[in-house]
């Protein structure tokens, strides 16, 4: 008989614990989320780090010190695996003064104790070779080579993909309302559309991880949210190579400049701690964003102007109590186990969670895992047209014309890419049509003009996709409808 | 230099089949020239058949057409003329091989094509500033559009965006868009505009008193609430320096926002080509034949510069063609000598850049600041012209005879009290 598991949250944790849950064939492994689609809380805003491992003390905390360093390690086989885009381009560590290179040789020190390889202090001769735009006032850096950048919701997608060609079940647009629990031990969770039985539930649910550990009566700690804000700009501002931090302060790691994947430069985030119950507030604010760009510009000095700003946004950090990360069994819940508090490097870590979640389920659960005898390890990234060569594009034409055809001018996002995206998101359950979910596995709307464009081209092909009306089709699930109706629907009084 | 991908060849290609782009395209077949249109839509006409309003082709075709209307008289000519185009065709790349040798990478649903063309005309129209450009902070939720957007979606696919909008700024598209509104039965609550006089032509202006909708000059909006959808948006007065005045703020509710805070030319390939672009423009900085300062790559309509009457862009597509001819025959531009035109008092931005003497131009300016009672004067050559008003929102087009501009070696235009 095959041990059903539920995990709460398709976000990074949640979806690498359904990965590597789908290894084991007695495992019956369902992935429940209340957003549209996977990845849509903590895992979509955030500053796309895989980092170094060399920032979290493994005294105060050790989890996050050990599973951040191991999660770098496994995402350079999981990107592979999975076609994930990334790019693996190092992170200096920026000293402005003297002092601040006391604090650079404990990063190093605290690197090395929790195994971060080549590691080193640049002087300024070299940190400018590596960097030539940076501030004037550097005076040297740490030197991380194993920091890389991720697409982190392209990464959640491609993870959730994999583990439902492996035999996972989603549920999305699922609200998790309570978890059944009887003499001691979980029977599964209760959804605003029914229970769902299940041996063992995985509280991987962000911001909520603490609601949903109540509901089975654990109550050690509570989440606040802590918002950060970014700004973007166009593609033909020039930012660095590498990712720029400055010599971290007691409080935080600091404003990152950092070219992210897509090759527009960002920079952020700030630390905002919010009371527990606003886990909704992704409002961007003019103090937060001032306070990115006043930090930015001390190691970034020619920011460029505003009109090249193409977009700003806030997410929200899981802060737990206690500051590091809740991975347990609970030992008054048997088959309860929390995923809790993945706080900054939660990205990074998620495959490391992930298979720390699958010991605990053998050591503390005592459940034997046996491995399936087919298990796929492979997802192939969908059609990017901005990625072919004219003479691919006319390889991909032969088996649909919509390949040739370019909906997100800023991107080169083509039909056929978008068409392929509506495919997945049905494959991975998505109910609801929306542009954020295109825009997800395509990169349509981010660019220059920010989707004043392709956005109404979009909508029509998931209105036909999906078979509803256009106005019908959402910008980010249900609540946020492109329109109220047929044009003339006021003068009618439908509306 | 792709040797596997279908090779076409040309003396002329036009990149973009808004009315800029097919005016060229008519005019190069009229000129006898072996002419390819390109346009990423899936019909022609650029943005005209959204703009779905009268007040086209006063000049042009001396009589008021529709955007619709307009578009298709030149799509008309365009098939009449047996021009060849391609629709859903996209440009990918311009390749500037020598000055008679351009290559065009361009996809399509039949797959990509690189086509040579002895010169480029680049008709590529304009992109609408947005939402985060203009500083605005708060929610991401649905109904922000740009007007733009708003137009394609009600006009082209019939999408009723929403029913309570405030609209940021008071430019033409934004007027024109309030008075659509209006007359599919929503409530426009608000008009925001930053500066303190309205930014469109007095046509369009008349709008708002046509449908009692109110104008907010000197305001700003600053940030947008809501869950899924807009709810409220938050604005703010501002001083002359357009510095926000602390305490001023008030709340809108509406559940859509549209953002007609003005247009940027389309230049992005062009840059890449190594094209000179005027910071005043936004377009490229060009000669008397619309010639970029890449030799055989012209430009016309609003990848030039933000023009406010269709005419006036169809004029440009046609100029540019006559000089890419001019081009073809005679390996180049011939001008014994540039005359540079500068920007004086109160003139904002300025085209063409360099006139020849060797024709006749117009000039197409735009002040910086509305005045009454001015004269238009270029001291070099001791031209006068009396305006009872100029506009920012008006574009002046001035008419130079070939003989005027040799007499100088350059020329101030300035916009100065009469």
């Amino acid at each position: 008989m095959k041990t059903k598991v539920a995990i709460i949250g398709a976000g990074i944790s949640g979806a690498s614990i359904a990965r590597v849950l789908s290894r084991y064939e007695n495992l019956e492994v369902h992935l429940i989320e209340k957003a549209p689609d996977v990845g849509w809380g903590v895992s979509k805003a955030n500053t796309a780090l895989i980092h170094g491992g060399y920032d979290d003390d493994p005294e105060k905390y050790p989890t996050r010190a050990r599973l951040c360093i191991r999660g770098n390690r496994l995402w350079h086989q999981w990107a592979k695996e999975l076609e994930i885009p990334h790019v693996w381009n190092g992170a200096l560590i920026v000293a402005t003064k003297e002092e601040d290179f006391d604090e650079l040789e404990r990063l190093l020190e605290r690197g090395r104790k929790n195994g971060v390889p080549e590691m080193r202090i640049v002087d300024r001769d070299e940190l400018f070779h590596l960097e030539p735009n940076l501030t004037r006032e550097a005076i040297g850096a740490l030197w991380v080579p194993i920091v890389g950048q991720i697409g982190p919701i392209p990464a959640v997608i491609a993870i959730t993909e994999n583990a439902v060609a492996n035999g996972v079940k989603t549920h999305l647009e699922t609200e998790v309302t309570g978890i059944k629990v009887e003499n001691g031990e979980v029977k599964g969770v209760e959804t605003k559309d029914g229970s769902i039985e299940a041996d063992i539930v995985i509280n991987a649910a962000g911001l909520y991880a603490d609601r949903i550990a109540r509901m089975a009566g654990i109550d050690y700690f509570e989440i606040h949210p802590r918002k950060g804000e970014y700004w973007i700009f166009d593609d033909d501002v020039p930012g660095p190579k590498r990712v720029l931090f400055p010599t971290p302060t007691p409080i935080s790691k600091g404003i990152v400049v950092t070219t992210e994947i897509s090759g527009h430069l960002m920079i952020g985030p700030n630390a905002q701690d919010l009371p527990p119950e606003e886990k909704e507030d992704l409002a961007t604010t003019r103090e937060g964003l001032e306070q990115v760009w006043e930090g930015a510009k001390k190691l970034w000095p020619q920011l460029p102007p505003r009109s090249k700003v193409i977009r700003t946004f806030a997410g929200l950090r899981p802060e737990p109590t206690g500051g590091d990360f809740i991975i347990k069994a609970e030992e008054e819940v048997w088959g309860f186990i929390n995923v809790a508090g993945i706080r900054s490097p939660g990205l990074t870590s998620a495959p490391a969670i992930a298979y720390e979640v699958a010991e605990i389920i053998e050591r503390d659960l005592g459940i034997e895992l046996k491995e399936k005898e087919k298990w796929n390890p492979y997802r192939k990234e969908i059609s990017h047209f901005f990625m072919m060569t004219p003479e691919q594009v006319n390889e991909a034409v032969k088996k649909n014309p919509a390949y040739g055809k370019i909906v997100c001018r800023c991107n080169s996002v083509s039909e056929g890419d978008i068409l392929e995206a509506i495919e997945r998101m049905k494959f991975i359950g998505v109910k609801t049509p929306s542009v954020d979910s295109v825009k997800f596995r395509t990169k349509a709307t981010t660019g220059t003009c920010q989707g004043s464009f392709c956005r109404p081209k979009i909508v029509q092909l998931l209105a036909k996709e999906y078979g509803v009306e256009p106005w019908k089709v959402t910008l980010k699930g249900k609540g946020s409808e492109i329109g109220i109706g047929d044009v003339k629907v006021l003068l009618r009084g439908d509306a | 230099m792709f040797p596997r991908i279908p090779m076409l060849s040309y003396d002329v290609v036009v990149v973009g089949g808004g009315p800029a782009g097919m005016a060229a395209a008519i005019r190069a077949k009229e000129l006898g020239l072996n002419v390819l249109l390109l346009d990423e839509n899936d019909y022609l006409g650029g943005i005209l058949p959204q703009c779905i309003h009268p007040g086209f082709g006063l000049h042009y075709y001396k009589e008021e057409l529709t955007g619709p209307e307009f578009a298709s008289r030149l799509a008309k000519r365009l098939v009449e003329l047996g021009v060849e185009y391609r629709t859903a065709a996209r440009v990918l790349e311009i390749r500037n091989y020598s000055d008679l040798e351009k290559v065009v990478i361009f996809t399509s649903p039949s797959g990509a094509y690189q086509a040579w063309a002895k010169a480029v005309i680049y008709a590529a129209g304009a992109r609408e500033r947005h939402a985060f450009e203009i500083g605005i902070v708060g929610d991401r939720v649905s109904g922000i559009y740009t007007a733009g957007e708003a137009q394609t979606l009600m006009d082209i696919y019939g999408i009723m965006p929403g029913k309570e909008i405030v609209i940021v700024g008071s430019g033409d598209v934004g007027l024109i868009m309030a008075r659509r509104f209006a007359l599919e039965g929503a409530k426009v609550k608000a008009v925001v505009e930053l500066m303190p006089y309205p930014g469109g032509l007095a046509r369009n202006v008349m709008i708002l008193r046509d449908f009692d909708i109110p104008l907010y000059l000197g305001h700003k909006v600053v940030e947008v609430r809501g869950k899924g959808r807009v709810e409220r948006v938050k604005v703010v007065r501002v001083d002359e320096n357009l510095n926000e005045i602390p305490g001023s703020e008030f709340w809108i509710e509406a559940d859509t926002l549209i953002i007609s805070a003005g247009l940027v030319p389309s230049v992005k390939k062009l840059k890449a080509l190594g094209v000179e672009i005027d910071s005043a423009t936004g377009g490229p900085v060009v000669n008397d034949r619309l010639e970029t300062s890449v030799p055989g790559i012209f430009v016309a309509g609003n990848s030039l510069l933000i023009n406010d009457l269709v005419d006036y862009v169809a004029e440009q597509g046609e100029l540019a063609v006559e000089g890419a001819k001019e081009f073809i025959e005679n390996g180049g531009i011939e001008s014994r000598k540039w005359v540079k035109v500068e920007k004086g008092e109160n003139v904002r931005l300025i085209v063409p850049h360099y006139l020849s003497g060797d024709r006749d131009v117009y000039l197409y300016l735009r002040v910086a600041r509305p005045m009454e009672d001015v004269e238009l004067r270029i001291p070099e050559i001791g031209k006068r012209m009396k305006l009872p008003v100029v506009k920012p929102a008006e574009m002046l087009r001035i008419k130079l005879k070939a003989g005027e501009i040799r007499k100088a070696e350059k020329l101030t235009v300035e916009v100065v009290k009469a």
